[in-house]
């Protein structure tokens, strides 16, 4: 590592020509891309929220529709920044090579990160809210409290974003990120409380699960969509602001190394 | 002092990644207008050379000023002055020809409204214009070749670097390609380019650096170096050695390199060894006049061509 490459990320207003492209790309592919981001928390959602919400009854107080809808939207943000984090970024950066486009007009590594790390977040939003939309459709979603967990999303995106650009960084091909999705993404979706509560977890587990970011997600989300302001904010913000700024800055110094060579 | 500024001034210029050298401490004095160009075979770090004018990559050592700004500090200025054309084509697939322009344009500040009419005349100038609106994917290499040269005009650079313009392309794309870039020439711009066709550098470079292994082994005009580098005649012949050693014995005039099954025989004086090819039979040949094949040749005992 280099002197160079450790120092602090210096973000410009040039990081939105990075995002304005994703957005526009987006809205080409939009058709296909909400169909996969859609499709499969539907599934759940309709599956498992009326399947086995008829045997679960209420949970924490809530029923279980709500509780599978506020823990799927949380999940969602994560999943969908995290892919794009991964596969997007290493698509554009070794694939596409649009990253050495780029670095060929006055646009530098640091405002692709920084543009690549808002992106993320607007993609969390972009897919998490429609499911929050189609929970309000199902009745799963109790006040206009829900609205405040949009502006969540984002930073949900933005939380895990930074570690998924970390791992494309470090990626020499697509088969690399399944060993992040494996380690990560897969126990964070099944242990962090988006199916039944994370109490019912042994005490150790419970612990591993606390220092993750999806649980605090959650907790936050959770109360917002059952029509409540959540007990306890502090601590989990913290956590969530804490992963986005530190995943930040480990992505612009990774990135930086990848691409200045 | 040259009267007219240098567009590149690199003294010392190196590069090395870990052990490696890619490029070796190289000098460059380019002027402004004409076109320059980096000749030389597969690794010999033109590209390299190449990233590191457009501030892509940190320079190991030596000084180099790129439109007469320091660089690396003056990398933002620099690149918003220059337009590239990179060795592998890398518009964005998931945009229209038009949109790529477009989107380019932006990332130069360029505000879409006032870029619409320049966008018409380059797509024009690359005969484009009835693909504005076609995807990507259904652009032929050469396309997408004749996008990335009309990309790298949006910003109407003063210097246009082009890193191996016509690699890959079939003739009539190349000779396009040649003529546009003249064209360009004319207008007053300075071009830079790589390539390892010496074809293209004769017909394009007005001046030249033959580069091997990172280091500058030769430069001038491309007409000049091969006038006062090369005799003018070249045989390529094939045969046996020893019809080929009995030729060297009865020809005392003649310079003989050999790159594997191939004999390459210069001469001022191409009478004389005609009539001791044929007297000696048994040989194949074929006579050309010299080029810059020749020249570097000589000056590094290996072809350029892969
Ligand atoms: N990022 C890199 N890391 C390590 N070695 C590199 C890198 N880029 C180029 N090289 C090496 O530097 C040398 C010059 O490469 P390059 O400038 O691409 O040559 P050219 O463009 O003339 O074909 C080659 O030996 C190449 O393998
Ligand atoms: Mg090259």
């Amino acid at each position: 590592m280099t002197a160079a490459q450790l120092s602090l990320p210096r973000p410009r207003a040039s990081a939105f020509k990075v995002w304005f492209r994703n957005l526009m790309v987006w809205r080409k592919l939009i058709a296909p891309s909400l169909f996969f981001t859609f499709g499969e928390p539907f599934v759940y959602l309709l599956g498992l929220g009326f399947g086995l919400g008829r045997f679960v009854g209420e949970v924490n107080g809530m029923p279980y529709l709500t509780f599978l809808a506020s823990g799927l939207v949380a999940s969602t943000a994560m999943n969908t920044a995290s892919f794009e984090g991964m596969y997007s970024v290493f698509t554009r950066m070794v694939h596409q090579q649009t990253y050495d486009a780029l670095l060929a007009t006055p646009l530098q590594v640091d405002d692709i990160v920084a543009g690549e790390m808002l992106w993320c977040g607007t993609k969390a939003v972009l897919a998490a809210t429609p499911i929050l939309i189609v929970s309000v459709l199902l009745g799963a979603v109790d006040d206009w409290t829900a609205v405040l967990a949009i502006p969540l999303f984002y930073l949900i995106g933005l939380c895990f974003a930074g570690p998924a650009v970390v791992v494309a960084a470090f990626a020499p091909s697509y088969d690399f990120f399944n060993y992040y999705v494996a380690l990560l993404v897969t126990p964070m979706f099944i242990f962090s409380g988006v199916f039944y509560p994370i109490e019912t977890l042994p005490e150790f587990a419970q612990t591993i699960v606390q220092i993750l970011p999806l649980s605090h997600a959650i907790a936050l989300v959770r109360p917002l969509v059952a029509g409540e302001f959540p007990p306890v904010v502090g601590i989990h913000l913290a956590v969530l602001v804490a992963y986005a700024v530190v995943g930040y800055l480990a992505a612009t110094v990774f990135i930086r190394r990848r691409l200045i060579t | 002092m040259p009267s007219k500024a240098q567009v590149v001034e690199a003294h010392g210029l190196t590069k090395r990644f870990g052990d490696r050298t890619a490029v070796d401490g190289i000098d460059l004095s380019i002027a402004q207008g004409g076109c320059f160009g980096l000749l030389g075979p597969n690794g010999a770090g033109k590209t390299t050379t190449l990233r590191m004018i457009m501030g892509q990559s940190p320079i190991t050592a030596g000084t180099l000023r790129v439109l007469g700004l320091d660089m690396p500090d003056a990398v933002r200025e620099v690149r918003r002055r220059t337009g590239v054309v990179p060795q592998m084509d890398n518009a964005d697939p998931d945009f229209t020809v038009a949109e790529n322009l477009k989107m380019y344009a932006r990332y130069f500040d360029l505000s879409p409204r006032s870029i619409g009419a320049r966008i018409d005349e380059l797509l024009e100038f690359v005969e484009l214009t009835d693909r504005a609106d076609s995807p990507l994917r259904e652009l032929s290499g050469g396309m997408k070749r004749r996008l990335s040269i009309a990309r790298s005009l949006i910003n109407d650079p003063e210097l246009i670097v082009l890193d191996e313009p016509t690699t890959g392309l079939d003739p009539q794309v190349r000779r396009m390609i040649w003529n546009r870039l003249r064209q360009l020439k004319t207008s007053g711009k300075t071009l830079l380019l790589t390539t390892h066709y010496m074809d293209e550098a004769e017909r394009l470079c007005d001046q030249l650096v033959v580069i091997d292994h990172g280091r500058i082994i030769g430069h001038g005009q491309p007409k000049e170096m091969i006038e006062t580098q090369v005799e003018p005649h070249v045989l390529e012949i094939q045969g046996e050695r020893t019809a080929i050693d009995r030729l060297l014995e009865s020809c005392p005039d003649i310079r003989l390199e050999t790159v594997g099954e191939l004999h390459y025989c210069y001469t001022h004086n191409l009478a004389p060894v005609l009539s001791c090819l044929e007297s000696a039979g048994q040989l194949t040949y074929m006579h050309r006049p010299a080029n810059l094949e020749d020249v570097f040749l000589r000056m590094t005992g290996h072809e350029l061509r892969d």
